[in-house]
């Protein structure tokens, strides 16, 4: 199988996963959300005719007004194919073919900060900010990981391999968001050094937003590193303890290499195919893990506006954010696959 | 790659970490045993029932510690009465003696007398006290509403902030600091000459007195409230955290192994089965499965629980279908080997039922894997559950250590600095992973010799 085929194989598979999604959440919250629809079409249709005094004028008395606005939304109901169930195959064809041009429609209560109540404006005001906080997090704790694990690895059984491990272990039983609040606790309160609600309090057209904004950042980036790297450091040193005890860097050894240079230049190296994957596929799961995390911190991101859509159930918002995190968890799966098979030949040629 | 059971055990033995992992959840064990013995389901159902936590202080401090500081806070007491009764001349007088050694270093923050009689007439109800440097006082004399012939109950409250009482302490005891602002309970454990506090022992006194001559008492409790309560304080709305923190152990225990097991089972047939079936069965299985290992687990889990429903056990099945999908492939990849193995390929010949064989042959050979995959599992499954308690998505009448962490973050338990309502849940969390991870390792480490080096 050449590595074109197995792409594509893969693309086609994550194509499928998307779908599949989709129509879980489609038939999830299907009946809800015809309802909604058909209120929004109502609304509109009467904001129309309102607007239009002349229309208004025309009409003699107030029920023969609201039976032309009955008329009318009727007729936009049928037009738009809102008479039929919402379950009947070009129903849900229709709403999967809207979803995927990322037409969301109109959100039931939560509007973006510029006040727009479209979905997608909401969500492409929060996805920076999700995708800033979240990358940072990932590039330092990668960083240290892959350090403090090559350093693990190189003195298997020492004082600070133990700790490592120990420290991995420990680390990531802890749930993120619980770590979040005692650092809420701890850093915004006890000793009031960050603020407590990650938001700025500034608009985000003032000149100062952004060092706002990263100040802002501060706390739950600490917390997100400090929960990450232990397991990080941990996985870094079990795949390079693999490479090390193979044949070619037992030959290198005695050649007389310098160790350092052996572990950076080669182990590394050779370790990097999983390294990568593990790494694409974690800021995807991050994603996943950002709703509780966001919510702890109050920062305005992906995670926040999914939390807030839930607790006021807002359909069309919670529809859009699972579209658009599906969509950044499978492209990053998807990433993962080419990298992995980009560092590793064997891949692609098998 | 086979093992005996024994083998494993002794094995398992040597290993520390291994039996550290056995010893904590041996501890869970018993205090989910001592959870469902000593407070009964009944109590733990009214966790969310504001009206059964009345006597309950708000967001008091632990105990324990008193221990650490240097000025006592007073703890909250619920005093017991003694009881006595007497009848003179047609005169029913029922005394109930309330005492307490008081050696805390500030107020208590108020005191009420609970109470329920059954009477006819309409009897007086007086409180007294009796101080530690001997000084009587009458605090407060009240009659219940009468009744003409037929006999009443009546659920009645004498309350330290009620004004009578805060008159009579003024008259009957010579402070010699102005007393006009004070509340009445800075005033009963005050020392006379200034207004700090008198330590030593206090009897509180009710006295029923009833000229009909049959008054009985069912309830009676003496309620001095503090700022300390049990070992693990209360939380904003009066509950006893140790209620919930010990009522949380077997929930998070249940669905911790539940969840594990469910989908360790699960992926486990469904892996060895594509894996032993082969060609394309094989193939629209692992498609299957691909499908669902790269769908997003939580927002999927939030939307099943928001559209569906909460109570725990569909939350358990939500887990389960998709805790499967990584245990499937493993066990998938483990059947291909095992295939070709020589008896396998020999009882094929033989002509036995594939059933047969996966059941026989392969799934025996799995089984120190599973028991591995089992443990390591639980920890995601109490964290994932916790979460969705935690975003308020969690059952209401099995309230969780999530949801107890949830209660915590609405009422701004870190703002407020309560630290005993967010530390204790989130570190049994950890703890209960924890075990299982130690146990998981410890198996792992068994079965794969690799790991060792």
């Amino acid at each position: 199988m050449g590595f074109k085929k197995y792409l594509v194989k893969r693309a086609i598979t994550m194509f499928g996963v998307l779908m599949a999604t989709l129509l879980i959440t489609i038939s999830l919250v299907g009946s809800n959300m015809d309802a909604i629809l058909k209120q929004s079409v109502a609304l509109e249709i009467r904001q129309q005719v309102t607007n239009n005094k002349s229309l208004v004028s025309s009409f003699k008395n107030p029920e023969q007004l609201d039976l032309y606005v009955q008329n009318q939304i009727k007729q936009r109901i049928i037009a738009l194919g809102l008479d039929q169930p919402w379950y009947t195959p070009q129903r849900i064809g229709l709403s999967m073919y809207k979803i995927l041009t990322l037409d969301f429609g109109h959100a039931k209560f939560l509007t973006s900060d510029t006040g727009s109540s479209d979905v997608r404006d909401i969500i492409l005001e929060s996805l920076p900010r999700t995708i800033l906080l979240f990358t940072t997090a990932t590039a330092i704790v990668s960083l240290l990981g892959i350090f403090l694990g090559a350093i693990a690895s190189s003195k298997v059984n020492s004082k600070i391999d133990k700790i490592t491990s120990g420290f991995a272990i420990v680390s990531s039983s802890f749930p993120v968001w619980w770590v979040g609040l005692i650092m809420i606790f701890l850093f915004a309160f006890v000793y009031p050094i960050f603020p407590a609600r990650a938001t700025p309090t500034i608009s985000a057209t003032d000149p100062g937003y952004m060092v706002s904004l990263l100040y802002h950042m501060a706390l739950p980036l600490i917390t997100l590193v400090l929960i990450g790297f232990g397991s990080w450091a941990y996985l870094v040193r079990n795949f390079l303890v693999g490479v090390l005890q193979e044949d070619f860097i037992m030959a290198k050894r005695t050649v007389g290499i310098d160790e350092k240079k052996i572990l950076y230049r080669h182990a590394l190296r050779n370790a990097a195919p999983p390294i990568v994957t593990v790494l694409a596929l974690s800021l995807s799961g991050s994603l996943g893990g950002a709703i509780i995390t966001e919510a702890v911190f109050d920062w305005p991101g992906m995670g926040r506006l999914y939390y807030e859509a839930i607790s006021v159930l807002d359909l069309p918002v919670i529809i859009g954010a699972t579209y658009v995190l599906t969509a950044f968890f499978l492209v990053s799966v998807f990433l993962a696959d080419v990298l992995y098979g980009y560092f590793d030949p064997r891949i692609r040629r098998q | 790659m086979s093992f005996s059971p024994k083998e494993i055990w002794k094995e398992f033995t040597h290993s520390t970490i291994g039996m550290v992992g056995i010893g904590i959840i041996a501890t869970l064990f018993c205090m989910s045993i001592a959870a469902f013995v000593v407070i009964p389901v009944e109590t733990f159902k009214e966790w969310n029932d504001p009206s059964s936590w009345l006597t309950y202080p708000k967001s008091a401090l632990p105990i324990w510690v008193n221990y650490f500081l240097l000025q006592k806070i007073p703890e909250h007491l619920i005093l017991q009465p003694q009881e006595y009764y007497q009848k003179s001349a047609g005169v029913s007088v029922v005394t109930d003696v309330f005492a307490t050694d008081y050696q805390y270093d500030s107020f208590p923050s108020d005191f009420i007398y609970q109470y329920s009689a059954t009477y006819s007439g309409s009897p007086l109800v007086q409180l007294s006290i009796t101080r530690p440097d001997g000084i009587r006082s009458i605090l407060m004399s009240t009659s219940m509403p009468s009744s003409s012939n037929n006999e009443t109950t009546f659920d009645g409250m004498l309350f330290s902030t009620d004004n009578s009482m805060e008159k009579n302490i003024q008259n009957n005891i010579n402070f010699s600091f102005p007393t006009s602002v004070i509340p009445s309970q800075d005033l009963v454990f005050s020392h006379i000459d200034q207004n700090t506090v008198l330590k030593g022992d206090y009897i509180f006194k009710v006295t029923i007195y009833d000229v009909n001559g049959n008054v009985t008492l069912s309830k009676s409790k003496f309620i001095l409230g503090g700022k300390a309560y049990g070992l693990m304080g209360t939380d904003e709305l009066r509950r006893d955290l140790a209620v919930g923190i010990l009522w949380g152990t077997p929930l998070a225990l249940f669905i911790g192994i539940t969840v594990s097991i469910g989908s360790v089972v699960l992926g486990l047939v469904y892996g060895v089965f594509a894996g032993f079936k082969g060609r394309s069965t094989d193939e629209a299985m692992m498609r299957f499965n691909d499908i669902i290992y790269a769908m997003p687990a939580l927002p999927l889990l939030i939307i099943l629980a928001v559209t569906i429903g909460n109570s725990i056990f569909l939350i358990v099945g939500f887990l389960v279908a998709f805790g499967w999908v990584g245990i499937a492939k493993v066990s998938r990849s483990m059947a291909l080997q095992i295939k070709t193995l020589q008896y396998v390929e020999a009882s094929k010949l033989m002509g036995q039922k594939d059933f047969k064989i996966i059941f026989k042959h392969v799934l025996p050979q799995l089984l120190p894997y599973t028991f591995a995959s089992i443990a390591i599992s639980v920890p995601a499954a109490i964290t994932t559950e916790a979460g969705l308690s935690f975003l308020g998505l969690g059952d209401p009448t099995f309230p969780t250590w999530g949801q107890i962490l949830h209660d915590a973050s609405v009422y701004g338990a870190a703002e407020q600095g309560l630290w005993w309502w967010i530390l204790p849940p989130g570190i049994m969390i950890a703890i209960t992973g924890l075990a299982f991870v130690f146990i998981g390792h410890a198996m792992d480490t068994i079965i794969n010799p690799r790991l060792r080096r």
